[in-house]
């Protein structure tokens, strides 16, 4: 009901003509070439500042110099950093058009904390320490916060507030359940602190073998919804008439949120506002079809999320602010300016 | 039953009395009241009721007197005063967003006050005194914040919410970096503190508090008429002579200040603001905000929790936030599952 846009431009965007689906496509290899200019600014900075001559020496001619080091381990920082954008993107992307939410995002729906609950349950009681054992309870735990969000949310009735609300009321509770344990045990404290924040520096390539297949697999599942979505915007009954399976496409959907916010937060910590900004901006010049708005979000959420990473190390030098953070500081006022924007009668 | 009876005078003046929920209001400042003297008789040193009471007035023996006096009743005296805070502030901003979850806890002036307390803890290894008043002016901050960015043309029930989430969602990641940039004592300190606890309280905190709530208190109920027709929305309660936005910026600012310096006493004990409310509203199943009900169930339900966690745990004290913690979140699921089926919010 909020993001119906006015049906002229739909029809519009249905009989694009060629020139402006040129136009977008353009738009799309110009988003690939500004994210392969942040993954190499993503390299090139941090507390030892390199040059350029430095990254290619270190990407192509590696020989162990201490540049090369420097370089290999912020290469794998840098490709996790697009795994996670993408991830949270696209899943931002399809959260929205499911719910037709403007407003829906995994970090605030809750479907972040629940993969968070579930991790520092993994390691506080069931002594998991390795990526690979936690991603399955970060799974569990994204799928069932997301499935009591969206029944709680009013399943088919939800509006924005009560998903909103359902998505922070667990998120509260979830997060007095992380403190309480954190007062009882010093040393999941030591570990936690840092990974609820939410960070790229666990990145290493033991870290992206293992979301890989995750994020690869819900990736194409999200795109395969484009045109399911599609359907689905113009409202159950018309998506019904168009011959859209309004179950399978709602089941699948949130399958491919799931997996993709759990393999994100898995590796990452829990990052918010990511999947709520960045397909708002798309949206703004793509318009409503699906088919553009997923692969510009999979291209455009990782320029975000690793503008943010370089942002967090150039202001903290020599330390640095922890990506989740600075997207949190980013976002916020975002958010807060959309609540402001649409009309009280909406809220 | 007749819940509503009407008081004449001979003179001709007459007034309404809402007995039942005259009689929640007893109840449950007995329920307080009793609670507080069941918790000061616990502990390492058990006293019975009977001493308590007589030491409360001045005839115990000396032993009793300094345990009663000096490390029991102010800690017993800031649950009572942070639960009253918390439930009055809650109901008072529940009643103005018009959603039972638009309490201080939803709304994050619980993170806003635990930033300027961990500034204070992290940044300058500061004094519970300090770290008091930085909690108070990150509450108030906040407050404003959220007040300033959520008014268009007045302020919207839902658009303080939201607004309030969003708000709410920034502080958590600055309170996140302060909690990263701690050493690790530090950070089990601020971890406490976060939670909200009641230990060590003394004196220094009650006179503060109880001066707060004397003035507050009554500034708020005698304001509970214009805020009982602000429920019924604003168009009907300017026709009916209540300056809107007036009553509501007095109302909301006491609320803020409740909360805040609740929450720099014993730090963002959770849930309380929320339940206290909704337990009141369902106990006198009277309309309106129910601010009397609110503020004696706030107080029983903290002093209650605090003895639980005293109990419950055996010698591992947990802090009383743990407990309002578990049993606020459980409640809240179940309201909204209620409230869902009942289609109110």
């Amino acid at each position: 009901m909020l993001v119906e846009s006015p049906p002229e431009q739909r029809a519009e965007t249905a009989a694009a003509p060629p020139s402006r689906r040129a136009v977008r496509a353009v738009g799309l290899l110009a988003s690939l070439v500004l994210l392969a200019l942040v993954a190499l600014a993503s390299i090139a900075i941090g507390a030892k500042e390199l040059s350029l001559e430095q990254v290619w020496h270190g990407l192509f001619e590696d020989s162990g110099t201490y540049g090369d080091v420097v370089v290999a381990d912020r290469l794998s920082r840098t490709v996790l950093g697009v795994l996670a954008g993408a991830a949270l993107g696209l899943a931002g992307s399809v959260l929205q058009a499911l719910t037709r939410n403007p407003l829906a995002d995994p970090g605030l729906l809750g479907i972040n904390a629940g993969a968070s609950a579930a991790v520092v349950t993994a390691i506080t009681f069931f002594g998991v320490t390795s990526l690979s054992g936690y991603v399955w309870f970060a799974f569990f735990g994204a799928a069932a916060v997301g499935a009591l969000v969206w029944f709680l949310g009013g399943s088919r009735g939800a509006t924005p507030v009560r998903l909103a609300l359902a998505g922070t009321a667990i998120s509260a509770a979830l997060f007095g359940y992380l403190q309480a344990i954190m007062i009882l045990d010093d040393a999941a404290l030591g570990r936690m602190r840092f990974w609820t924040v939410g960070s790229l520096a666990s990145g290493s390539d033991s870290t992206i073998v293992q979301v890989l297949p995750f994020i690869v697999a819900g990736s194409l599942l999200a795109l395969a919804l484009a045109r399911p979505l599609n359907a689905m915007a113009m409202g159950d009954d018309t998506a019904k008439a168009l011959g859209a399976n309004l179950n399978r496409t709602r089941a699948l959907s949130m399958l491919a949120a799931t997996v993709l916010c759990g393999a994100a937060t898995a590796a990452c910590g829990p990052i918010i506002f990511v999947g709520l900004m960045v397909p708002h901006v798309v949206r703004s010049f793509t318009g409503p079809d699906q088919r553009w708005i997923l692969p510009y979000a999979a291209v455009l959420s990782p320029v975000l999320l690793l503008g943010a990473d370089v942002i967090g190390r150039i202001v903290a030098r020599p330390a640095e602010l922890q990506v989740g953070i600075v997207t949190a500081i980013l976002g916020g006022p975002v958010f807060i300016l959309l609540v402001r924007r649409r009309r009280t009668a909406q809220l | 039953m007749k819940t509503n009876r009407a008081v004449r005078s001979p003179g001709g003046l007459s007034v309404r009395l809402d007995v039942r929920a005259l009689t929640v209001v007893v109840v449950l400042l007995l329920t307080a009241l009793t609670a507080s003297v069941v918790l000061i008789g616990t502990g390492d040193f058990p006293i019975p009721a009977g001493d308590v009471l007589r030491t409360l007035v001045g005839e115990g023996n000396a032993g009793q007197e300094f345990i009663v006096t000096e490390l029991r009743l102010p800690r017993v005296l800031v649950g009572l005063l942070v639960g009253a805070s918390l439930g009055l502030g809650g109901a008072l901003f529940q009643s103005i967003s018009r959603n039972p979850l638009g309490s201080p806890d939803v709304l994050g002036l619980g993170q806003g006050a635990t930033a300027g307390a961990l500034t204070v803890i992290v940044l300058f290894s500061g004094t519970a005194g300090q770290v008091a008043l930085g909690a108070l002016a990150g509450g108030l901050v906040t407050g404003f914040a959220i007040y300033a960015l959520a008014w268009k043309r007045g302020v919207h029930g839902y658009r303080l919410v939201l607004v309030g989430i969003g708000v709410s969602a920034i502080v958590t990641a600055v309170n996140g970096y302060l909690l990263t940039k701690s050493d690790i004592v530090d950070a089990a300190r601020a971890v406490v503190w976060m939670t909200g606890s009641l230990d060590g309280r003394d004196w220094d905190q009650v006179w503060p508090l109880l001066a707060l709530c004397a003035v507050l208190v009554p500034l708020v109920l005698a304001n509970g008429r214009g805020l009982r027709m602000l429920e019924m929305g604003d168009d009907v309660s300017y026709a009916l002579g209540v300056r809107v936005e007036r009553v509501r910026l007095l109302l909301m600012l006491s609320a803020v200040l409740l909360t805040a310096s609740a929450t720099a006493a014993a730090g963002p004990v959770s849930f309380v603001a929320l339940t206290a409310p909704q337990l009141a509203r369902r106990l006198t199943r009277a309309p309106g905000p129910n601010l009397a009900a609110s503020l004696c169930m706030g107080a029983a339900l903290l002093v209650t929790a605090d003895w639980v966690s005293q109990r419950a745990f055996g010698a591992e004290q947990l802090p009383v936030g743990v407990v309002t913690g578990v049993l606020g979140g459980v409640y809240l699921l179940w309201l909204l599952v209620t409230e869902r089926r009942a289609g109110r919010i």
